[in-house]
């Protein structure tokens, strides 16, 4: 391929030197003679280097030509990647097609009508990964009892390498720098040719639980997770666990998009599974129902069932195991016509936990615990969203115990690669006795700025 | 303890197999022998019509009056994509926030990238405004690799047809004929419109315009015309108040007339504008089915220039 562009640009350099070498010298020859004669004779020479002129222009077409029809054959029989770099600023007159036959489009259309004029400099970096690093600065004022979070900290700094592996795989990884070190926050590869329609993924992967667990902290709407994140599904990392995961397409009825996913991982995640033998594997499941209610509007549905082992040991009868249960719900209305100026998107999660383990008087029991979060952004304008967030959520470690809390959200968005949040947080947090209770009353901000590649929007 | 070992295992396994049991059924049913072909943007669809005729089965992604930057990945997409044989795409990093998700998504091996059944059209056709150099988003939202509005210029709309016709004719040689007789018809056609549309934007030619995205310059190089400024400050940002009295400076300097606007746009700023200059506001259709009437690839130049010789009459 780099042939294909240096050739044709060597030739067409050795023809304008060419060019230029015959050029003057025709150029200069007549006004020699003109000197020594009257006006007629100077307007004949005039008109014989005008001629000359016209032949050296018409030379030059046709090699232009003959080396265009190289090119198109070169190309053609490589058959893929045509380098097509030609610098033109907007609104200029057309060059050389148009200006040859201004009312026939070109009758070779399959060629890029190019010539190579500098640039092309990225393609000897073709081959590595889209690379991107996402800076996720945040500052929290105010009072906090029961989780305080620091004044000031750049909360990670994730980069991210994606690539396409082969014709047969992609890979994402994404690593988070924090305060306190790295995280492989995912890293798998992607089978996306394998028969009966299966996608495989393997590698570390945050798992397919809900909503709100696959969205890394970047992408969501707000500057926290919700309560019920970390009250019962492991906090900011929730389920993120190395293993395999495999997900269809399900039958459907008609107009209804169903997909089942199952994942196995090996049991270690945050503080939700803890894998203390190597058969304490965990388990994932999860179904998705989508609909286009119309053009604008659309609803996403899920259920989904995770278990695995708690970090309680494994010494203790059939040993203590945690079952999570979720559901959740997504309004998403955007008018195509105004997509990037107005948006509503209305989001509900709700958790059951039961989590084995032994009560104060050391007894084997299971707490059942409930949380949840219904959230909304409003997209006012191009720059600027606003939203809100109810959450509730007992403690997967003690039911009694229930945290509630509300949010408020704006985010200006001074490019599509950059954005700047503000979120007021009010939280009813339990303290270790039932009944007992602590406020808090903070405000966060948030500085999110995207290096690199251009990464897809979620979804 | 070892009851619970083989309850997890079991569970993991059951969860694994019962998906897999559950879901390998007969493979889908394509209509009768037709290619089906999706396609990132209208423009590309109409094209593919144009020379696929009745072999063929196509349907966009987008739609015509939607921005082709932002375009929701929905799941819905995925259950078409996986029954193509063919994805047509723009390149050129358009469709880059939201194809490449549906595409790995949609678990059909045969339009993954690289795959006989992916198909750039962007390779076909003449590309502009490739930036050389140092190449920052300190100039916005930039395409890295060239104007991907490169559709809407008719030689490249034939180019890009030259490129279709090859690659449904490799696909099904048997109706190779087929495609190339619809390709010599279209060709012929185009030529046609193409001098009837030169014709009609003659008596404007070199006039300067204002757009509001960089969406015209291959549509501008085509009809002669000039392409001297943007309501978008740069690319991908919105108008700025001071970007706009600098326009509006230009505007009136230059003795521009005409502002250009992409229908997914809001025209409260190019209006101001309007109203400050008394440049008229005309909302251009960048693509097929961007209003009802726009069916196909012809009336979109149609649309388009008619739109534009009005707000040019109007102006003098």
């Amino acid at each position: 391929m780099r042939k294909v562009a240096i050739l044709p640009a060597v030739l067409v350099g050795c023809s304008v030197a060419s060019a230029q070498e015959t050029l003057p010298k025709t150029a200069s020859a007549p006004p020699e003679q003109a000197a020594s004669s009257g006006p007629e004779s100077r307007m004949k020479a005039l008109e014989e280097q005008v001629h000359t002129l016209t032949k050296q222009v018409a030379l030059l077409r046709d090699e232009l030509k003959a080396l265009r029809d190289a090119k198109a054959q070169d190309t053609a029989s490589q058959g893929h990647f045509l380098v097509a770099s030609t610098r033109a600023e907007p609104g200029t007159l057309p060059g050389i097609l148009a200006g040859v036959a201004p009312n026939a489009p070109e009758p070779t259309p399959q060629v890029a009508q190019t010539q190579t004029l500098g640039g092309a400099t990225s393609n000897a970096k073709l081959l590595n990964p889209d690379i991107s690093l996402i800076g996720d600065f945040i500052g929290t004022a105010g009072h906090n009892d029961v989780s305080p979070s620091r004044s000031l900290e750049l909360h990670e700094s994730e980069v991210g390498f994606q690539a396409i592996i082969d014709p047969y795989a992609r890979a994402d990884a994404f690593f988070s720098f924090g305060e306190e070190g790295v995280n492989v926050e995912e890293a798998y590869v992607t089978f996306t040719s394998l028969p009966a329609g299966l996608l495989l993924k393997v590698g570390k992967m945050r798992a397919d639980f809900g909503k709100v667990n696959t969205i890394h902290n970047h992408a969501l709407p707000y500057i926290d997770r919700p309560l019920a994140t970390n009250d019962l599904v492991g906090g900011e990392d929730g389920i993120d666990d190395a293993g395999l995961s495999l997900a269809r397409f399900l039958p459907a009825p008609k107009n209804w998009f169903l997909e089942g996913t199952a994942q196995v991982f090996r049991g270690d995640s945050s503080t939700v599974f803890a894998a203390n033998r190597r058969e304490d594997v965990s388990v994932v499941g999860h179904l998705r129902g989508y609909t286009d209610l119309s053009d604008s509007t659309n609803l996403d549905l899920g259920i989904s069932y995770s278990r695995g082992h708690s970090n309680l040991g494994s010494d203790f009868g059939s040993g203590f195991l945690t079952n999570l249960y979720g559901a959740d719900a997504t309004l998403r209305w955007k008018p195509l016509r105004r997509a990037i100026y107005k948006s509503f998107l209305f989001r509900t999660e709700l958790f059951w936990s039961g989590r084995d383990q032994l009560s104060p008087l050391n007894v084997f029991e299971t707490q059942h615990a409930f949380g949840m979060y219904s959230s909304a952004e409003y997209r006012l304008n191009r720059r600027w969203t606003v939203g809100g967030r109810f959450d509730r959520s007992g403690r997967a470690t003690n039911a009694n115990l229930t945290d509630t809390g509300f949010s408020g959200m704006v985010t200006y968005w001074p490019s599509e690669f950059s954005q700047i949040r503000g979120q007021y947080r009010f939280g009813h947090l339990a303290l270790t006795k039932p009944g007992d209770f602590s406020n808090a009353n903070e405000f966060l901000f948030q500085f999110l700025f995207v290096m690199g590649a251009h990464g897809a929007h979620p979804f | 303890m070892y009851s619970s070992n083989l309850r997890t295992r079991a569970a993991a396994l059951i969860a694994a197999l019962a998906l897999l049991y559950a879901v390998i059924g007969p493979p889908p049913v394509h209509a009768a022998g037709k290619i089906q072909v999706m396609t990132a943007t209208t423009d590309l669809a109409a094209l593919t019509r144009e020379v696929g005729g009745d072999k063929i089965e196509v349907e966009s992604i987008a739609r015509g009056y939607q921005d082709p930057h932002f375009v929701d990945a929905k799941p819905s997409f995925l259950l078409k994509l996986k029954h193509a044989d063919l994805l047509i795409v723009v390149g050129l990093e358009l469709e880059i926030g939201w194809l490449p998700p549906l595409i790995t998504q949609s678990t059909n091996p045969k339009i993954q990238v690289g795959a006989p059944g992916y198909f750039d059209a962007s390779r076909f056709a003449r590309i502009l405004e490739i930036p050389t150099g140092q190449v920052t988003r300190a100039e916005g939202d930039v395409h890295p690799l060239g104007n991907p509005h490169y559709w809407l210029d008719p030689e490249n709309g034939l180019r890009i047809a030259k490129g279709i016709t090859d690659k449904l004719s490799e696909m099904r040689p048997s109706e190779a004929a087929y495609f190339a007789q619809r390709y010599a018809d279209f060709e012929q056609r185009i030529k046609q419109a193409d001098q009837r549309w030169l014709a009609e934007m003659k008596p404007y030619a070199g006039r300067k315009i204002v757009t509001y995205h960089r969406s015209w310059p291959n549509f501008a190089e085509h009809f002669h015309l000039y392409v001297v400024g943007y309501v978008e400050p740069r690319p991908g940002i919105p108008p700025s108040p001071q970007h706009t009295v600098e326009l509006i400076g230009q505007m009136k300097r230059d003795n521009i007339r005409v502002i250009c606007v992409e229908p997914y746009f809001d025209l409260k700023t190019p209006n101001a504008i309007g109203r400050e200059t008394g440049a008229q506001v005309v909302v251009l259709m960048p693509s097929v089915g961007g209003e009802k009437e726009i069916t196909d690839y012809f009336k979109l130049f149609d649309y388009d220039i008619a739109k534009l010789r009005q707000a040019f009459d109007a102006t003098h």
